[in-house]
């Protein structure tokens, strides 16, 4: 390792093996700017990192939201201040109330299945029975999945001709003409929220699996032997107890959902006429289909700042979980 | 005598659970089972109705077909997750290593800066890396997407692998300061043997994001020089929206990353991701 004696050396000749143990520690001033410029090393290429990829993108994402939003003058860099422009155009688009209806439904459908089917799942593979440890890992295959093979995946369960769905449903009699689940505009939402609860399941009862494996034992000892019943458990002991794991679960499922992309984009596009359109993908669309980078810009501004509001919260579950 | 009856009744239960168990499972993967049996099909077999819940003639034709086809992307991802797992470990581990061993007053900072950047959504991203990338020639490269792809993993890595080196013994890292070790020396060691379980999970991850990634593939991609598996298999079912078969045998192609994972999980390297990703 290049350059590391010298401090070393020193470290070790001039210090008694008793003295405070981090490296220059008592060598005076400029030994320790020196130790500690050495640290910052370490942390210095994530910083520089976060800067270029993150601060600078978002930043840059902002810029482009308050200007001129013509391709000619994006290509050219010539394009000029505009202010909130793209936003008020944003906002008064006739599609935005059907995307965030959309985006609404898709939140609120997937958070509530999730976490409840999530729920119940990590309650019942919280019982000792034989194989339970490998059912449960086989139930995370879905979230461990590439979200363009989930998407594939489900997009051939509902297709009309080659999907199960149907194919089952005609040879039981139940139907005599193949159901259009992804064409349809009023069947394509729920199969889209559908495809997103099946990834969402595992990751939720993972996550509560985790947190009801820390209870301790003792307590449900305690309450059985005050004679309370599995329910009053549940409602007593459980839920409280879990509550910060709950929160974390719910907080980083609402990152997530809103988040959503590759599914639907394998599954309907944002279609049928804009039927699964969400604020994820309708950003994609203003910016790659219609390439008007500053409505997209704005609507990616707007959706940050809805996860921005989450992620505080996120943070403030977070600590609590730490603290616990 | 009512021991043995509690006992048969134990036994009872935990076969009833075991059934339920298996109809969950069932339940929960019955697409993947769809997934193989269509995989096995000929594409007339595909839409035939009645319908065949077991491949009549299993053939491997759709699988010999994709490899052919999609071979060259498969390659691509490969590429491109490996070089973004490199990448995000490479930047990550020292930073974890300062944050958890070292004393900054910016720690806290840090760290909340990179939970909240888990939260900020892949499109906002894409659209600047777009921009940004096509000033500096970076769309339609390898180097472009590994980065991009790194982006998201960088944050996740440190904290897991930090919140793993906090648990870590402290005397030890002191005992070698004492020794005459250096900080990378103590870094290289010490720190990095005992972090492997960590670092190993981080890893992990970062492929299987990197690997799967379709945002930044498809958002980065203009000209078709670097495509890989996802955006591939979102091409070819633009193109050849019902050949069920060979679409089905691509994207078990591409699940095989994360069939190794779930093994790895299994065999309990679990509690490093699950706690740690939690718990930070």
């Amino acid at each position: 390792m290049p350059g590391t004696t010298s401090g070393a050396v020193t470290v070790r000749r001039g210090q008694p093996r008793r003295q405070p143990p981090s490296p220059g520690g008592g060598h005076g001033v400029w030994l320790r700017t020196i130790t500690r410029g050495k640290q910052w090393m370490f942390l210095l290429p994530a910083i520089v990192y976060l800067l270029a990829l993150f601060v600078y993108p978002i930043a840059y994402n902002l810029l482009l939201s308050v200007r001129q939003s013509s391709v000619i003058g994006l290509l050219q860099n010539t394009a000029s201040f505009v202010g909130i422009t793209n936003y008020r155009v944003a906002v008064t688009n006739p599609a935005l109330p059907g995307v965030i209806a959309h985006t609404a439904i898709f939140m609120a459908g997937s958070l509530v299945v999730q976490f409840g089917v999530g729920f119940l799942l990590a309650v019942f593979f919280s019982q000792r029975f034989p194989l339970s440890g490998l059912l449960r890992s086989l139930i995370l295959i879905p979230w461990l999945l590439p979200g363009v093979v989930t998407g594939l995946i489900l997009r051939l369960m509902f297709d009309p001709n080659s999907g199960m769905i149907n194919q089952v449903l005609s040879d039981v009699g139940l139907i005599h003409s193949p159901i259009e689940w992804l064409t349809d505009t009023h069947l394509a939402l729920p199969v889209v929220v559908l495809a997103n609860i099946w990834i969402g399941i595992p990751f939720n009862m993972l996550l509560l699996h985790g947190g009801l494996q820390d209870i301790p034992k003792e307590l449900y000892e305690a309450a059985r032997v005050d004679g309370a019943g599995r329910l009053r458990t549940f409602r007593s002991i459980t839920v409280p107890v879990m509550r910060p794991v709950i929160a974390v679960v719910l907080v980083l499922g609402f990152i997530y959902t809103l988040k959503a992309f590759d599914i639907v984009i394998i599954l309907t596009g944002g279609g049928p006429i804009n039927a699964t359109q969400l604020l994820s993908t309708w950003t994609y669309t203003l910016s790659f289909t219609n390439l008007d980078f500053g409505q997209g810009a704005a609507v990616g501004t707007i959706m940050m700042l809805i996860s921005l509001v989450c992620a505080l919260a996120y943070v403030r579950s977070y600590r609590g979980e730490l603290r616990r | 005598m009512s021991t043995r009856h509690s006992s048969r009744r134990a036994a009872a239960i935990s076969g009833l659970n075991l059934a339920a168990g298996l109809v969950i499972v069932a339940i929960m993967l019955v697409p993947l089972y769809w997934a193989v049996v269509t995989s096995l099909k000929t594409l007339q077999q595909s839409y035939a109705i009645p319908s065949t819940l077991v491949p009549p003639t299993p053939t491997l034709s759709a699988y010999s077909e994709v490899l052919h086809t999609q071979g060259g992307a498969l390659l691509t991802s490969l590429i491109i997750a490996v070089g973004s797992t490199l990448l995000s470990l490479l930047i990550a581990v020292p930073a974890a290593h300062a944050l958890a061993n070292f004393r900054f007053r910016v720690t806290g900072l840090i760290t909340l800066v990179l939970l909240v950047t888990q939260t900020i959504p892949g499109i906002v991203l894409g659209i600047s890396f777009f921009k940004i990338f096509a000033e500096i020639h970076l769309l339609n490269s390898y180097p472009g997407l590994i980065i991009a792809d790194s982006t998201y993993c960088v944050p996740f890595d440190i904290l897991v692998i930090r919140a793993f080196m906090i648990s870590l013994p402290h005397e030890l890292l002191e005992a070698a300061y004492v020794d005459g070790a250096t900080l990378l020396g103590s870094l290289v060691r010490i720190v990095l043997p005992l972090s492997r379980p960590a670092i190993l999970a981080a890893a992990l991850f970062s492929f299987l994001f990197s690997w799967g990634d379709f945002l930044f593939a498809l958002t980065l991609n203009t000209s078709g020089n670097v495509i890989p598996m996802s955006l591939s298999i979102y091409q070819y079912l633009g193109e050849y929206t019902s050949q069920w078969p060979e679409l089905m045998a691509a994207a078990i192609f591409a699940a095989i990353p994360s069939a190794i994972l779930l093994v790895l999980v299994q065999r309990g390297i679990r509690g490093g991701i699950a706690t740690a990703g939690l718990k930070g």
